[in-house]
């Protein structure tokens, strides 16, 4: 069957898995965001345990010219700690919300990392070089006896083992008050956004000790309070526009150049509910969890718990497209609702080429869907189908009475297994999946 | 006999409300979902997406002192020991007044994340 994501007729592939094997998950392992670099060589994840690990593609050999590269570990460290706030009693978590790349500059790799409360820069390095032959001190570091010294050499630079260095080179700290969910680099690369339950801030790369706040929907008394932020994103290519979604199912777009405060939004996307449908759950099932826009700059995509809809920014009244992710789900609400599931942030993704979309579901399935031809397919990562370039079976959930063979029903769904955070290589038909605490690189096999 | 015709008219207009119902349970998975909810739990507020689900949101993290805690805790010291600091985190809370030595420290893994592994 003919697999999703470049109109050509192709297949999904395993390529790799990273992490441990066993069944009982470390809290600390469990992946909390995936995120490739502009080029795709590098590959960030961030952990509930507040480390980073990044993956680099190997060169593409010439004996294998089909195979594409590898991803193997390039550099780790510890980004964020366990905090304790004593003034309010707050817990604050190391878990990494979001890592965003920096466009590349110079030899050295730039991101941005974020707990729920600090946003740190961190350059990574290579060094690959050490200079030898020092004056004033041995080979293993030791100061030489000045009386000692004879004569004057000049210190060579000699090749060493490649060292990949990760140091904080900026901490943007204390702006703000409540969760952040959402950091996003503007088309200007100079400055960024951040985003938490009520305010968003806009900052400068280079200053730490200053931000703007411009957007805070905190009300005056917070028994009025009836949404929050869900998510922020800056416009790929007007540096001016950014749009922030709500828990109500709504988009906001906002124009920096219209105001300090950007609290009137330039336009406001919400799809019309039929009141008659209205039920408990329909605000909580509507509430978006991720919004991304199209490499374009001409769509946005947003998710919410049941679905993943196109808009065109030029039109705010309806999406141009939705598509049902797991609609069998409908029918499940109430037990989704007592066991918090029905509140997971399920985030999602486009291709490079802005032709596919995908996002994650549960029982480590996920979804894609081709924008063009309107198919869509359910892939499942899973140890069990992970030899090296074997084909992915598409899956199917079963919802009715008869289920076929190898159909899953609703019911042996594993809602613990569930897929938040996938990302797609920004020029290559090659994803990253992150499922709990394991990581699953796939790629397409050209037929 | 002008009762005896109200009183069928009651009959039918509750009839015809539930027949809605049902038709709404049939038409609608949500709304069969929602009635299961409610029949579980009575006492579940009709705004959802209202206040308090935000504001629970909003305060996530936060699993100490306050000063609703601080008068509870008041209160209980009165007739309560002091339980031994080895106490759960979510005992803490209402059973006596935190100390920064009883909260548990919290240290960052020293492990290597498994994935560079």
């Amino acid at each position: 069957m003919a697999g999703v994501g470049g109109g050509n007729d192709f297949q999904w592939c395993f390529s790799q898995v990273k992490g441990a094997i066993d069944e009982d998950v470390a809290e600390a392992d469990i992946i909390s965001t995936v995120e490739f670099n502009y080029s795709g060589d590098l590959l960030a994840t961030g952990d509930k345990g507040g480390r980073v690990v990044i993956f680099q593609r190997e060169q593409e050999s010439k004996n294998r010219p089909l195979s594409r590269g590898e991803y193997n570990v390039y550099s780790t460290f510890q980004s964020h700690e366990p905090e304790f706030d004593y003034l309010k009693s707050l817990e604050i978590e190391e878990k990494i919300n979001k890592i965003r790349w920096l466009p590349q500059q110079n030899a050295a790799h730039f991101l941005l990392s974020t707990n729920d409360k600090t946003i740190k820069l961190w350059k990574i390095s290579e060094r690959d070089k050490r200079a030898e032959g020092y004056n004033l001190k041995d080979e293993d570091g030791r100061l030489r006896d000045p009386f000692r010294i004879t004569s004057l050499r000049v210190p060579v630079l000699m090749p060493m083992d490649l060292m990949v260095e990760a140091s904080p080179r900026r901490i943007f700290a204390n702006a703000h008050t409540y969760h952040i969910n959402s950091i996003s680099i503007n088309s200007d690369h100079e400055t960024y956004l951040s985003a938490d339950d009520l305010r968003i801030n806009l900052w400068h790369l280079e200053i730490t000790d200053r931000s703007f706040n411009i957007v805070d929907i905190k009300p005056a008394n917070m028994e009025e309070l009836t949404e929050v932020i869900t998510a922020a994103e800056c416009h790929p290519h007007q540096c001016n526009v950014f749009v922030y979604s709500s828990s109500k199912g709504t988009i906001r777009l906002c124009d920096m150049r219209a105001a300090a405060l950007c609290d009137r939004h330039s336009k406001f996307f919400e799809e019309p509910e039929d009141p008659s449908s209205r039920s408990f759950f329909s605000e909580i099932i509507s509430s978006i969890s991720d919004v991304k826009f199209s490499h374009s700059g001409r769509y946005m995509m947003t998710r919410d718990y049941l679905s993943v809809k196109v808009w065109d920014l030029n039109m705010e009244n309806r999406p141009v497209e939705t598509y049902q992710v797991h609609e069998y789900l409908r029918s499940k609400l109430c037990s989704l609702y007592e066991n918090d599931c029905i509140f997971d942030k399920f985030e999602c993704c486009w291709n490079g080429s802005d032709s596919a979309i995908m996002t994650g579901s549960y029982n480590n399935f996920f979804r894609m869907f081709d924008r063009n031809t309107r198919r869509d397919i359910t892939l499942e990562a899973s140890r069990e189908n992970s030899k090296p370039r074997a084909m992915l079976k598409p899956r199917k959930v079963c919802t009715g009475g008869k289920r076929k063979k190898d159909e899953i029903s609703v019911d042996s769904l594993d809602f613990n297994k569930k897929i938040l955070h996938t990302a797609w290589h920004p020029k290559e038909n090659v994803i990253a999946v992150a499922a709990t605490n394991n990581l699953y690189i796939f790629q397409d096999k050209i037929n | 006999m002008a009762n005896e015709i109200e009183g069928n008219r009651e009959i039918e207009e509750a009839t015809t409300e539930e027949l809605q119902e049902m038709e709404d349970r049939v038409v609608s998975p949500e709304k069969a979902e929602e009635a299961k909810l409610k029949a579980r739990y009575p006492h579940l507020g009709n705004k959802p997406g209202g206040s308090d689900l935000l504001r629970k949101r909003l305060q996530k993290g936060q699993k100490y002192f306050d000063s609703g805690d601080y008068n509870m805790a008041k209160a209980k010291m009165k007739n309560k020991q002091l339980p031994t600091a080895a106490a759960e985190k979510t005992d803490i809370t209402g059973d006596h007044i935190p100390t920064p030595q009883d909260l548990p420290q919290r240290k960052p893994s020293l492990v290597a994340s498994k994935l560079a592994g």
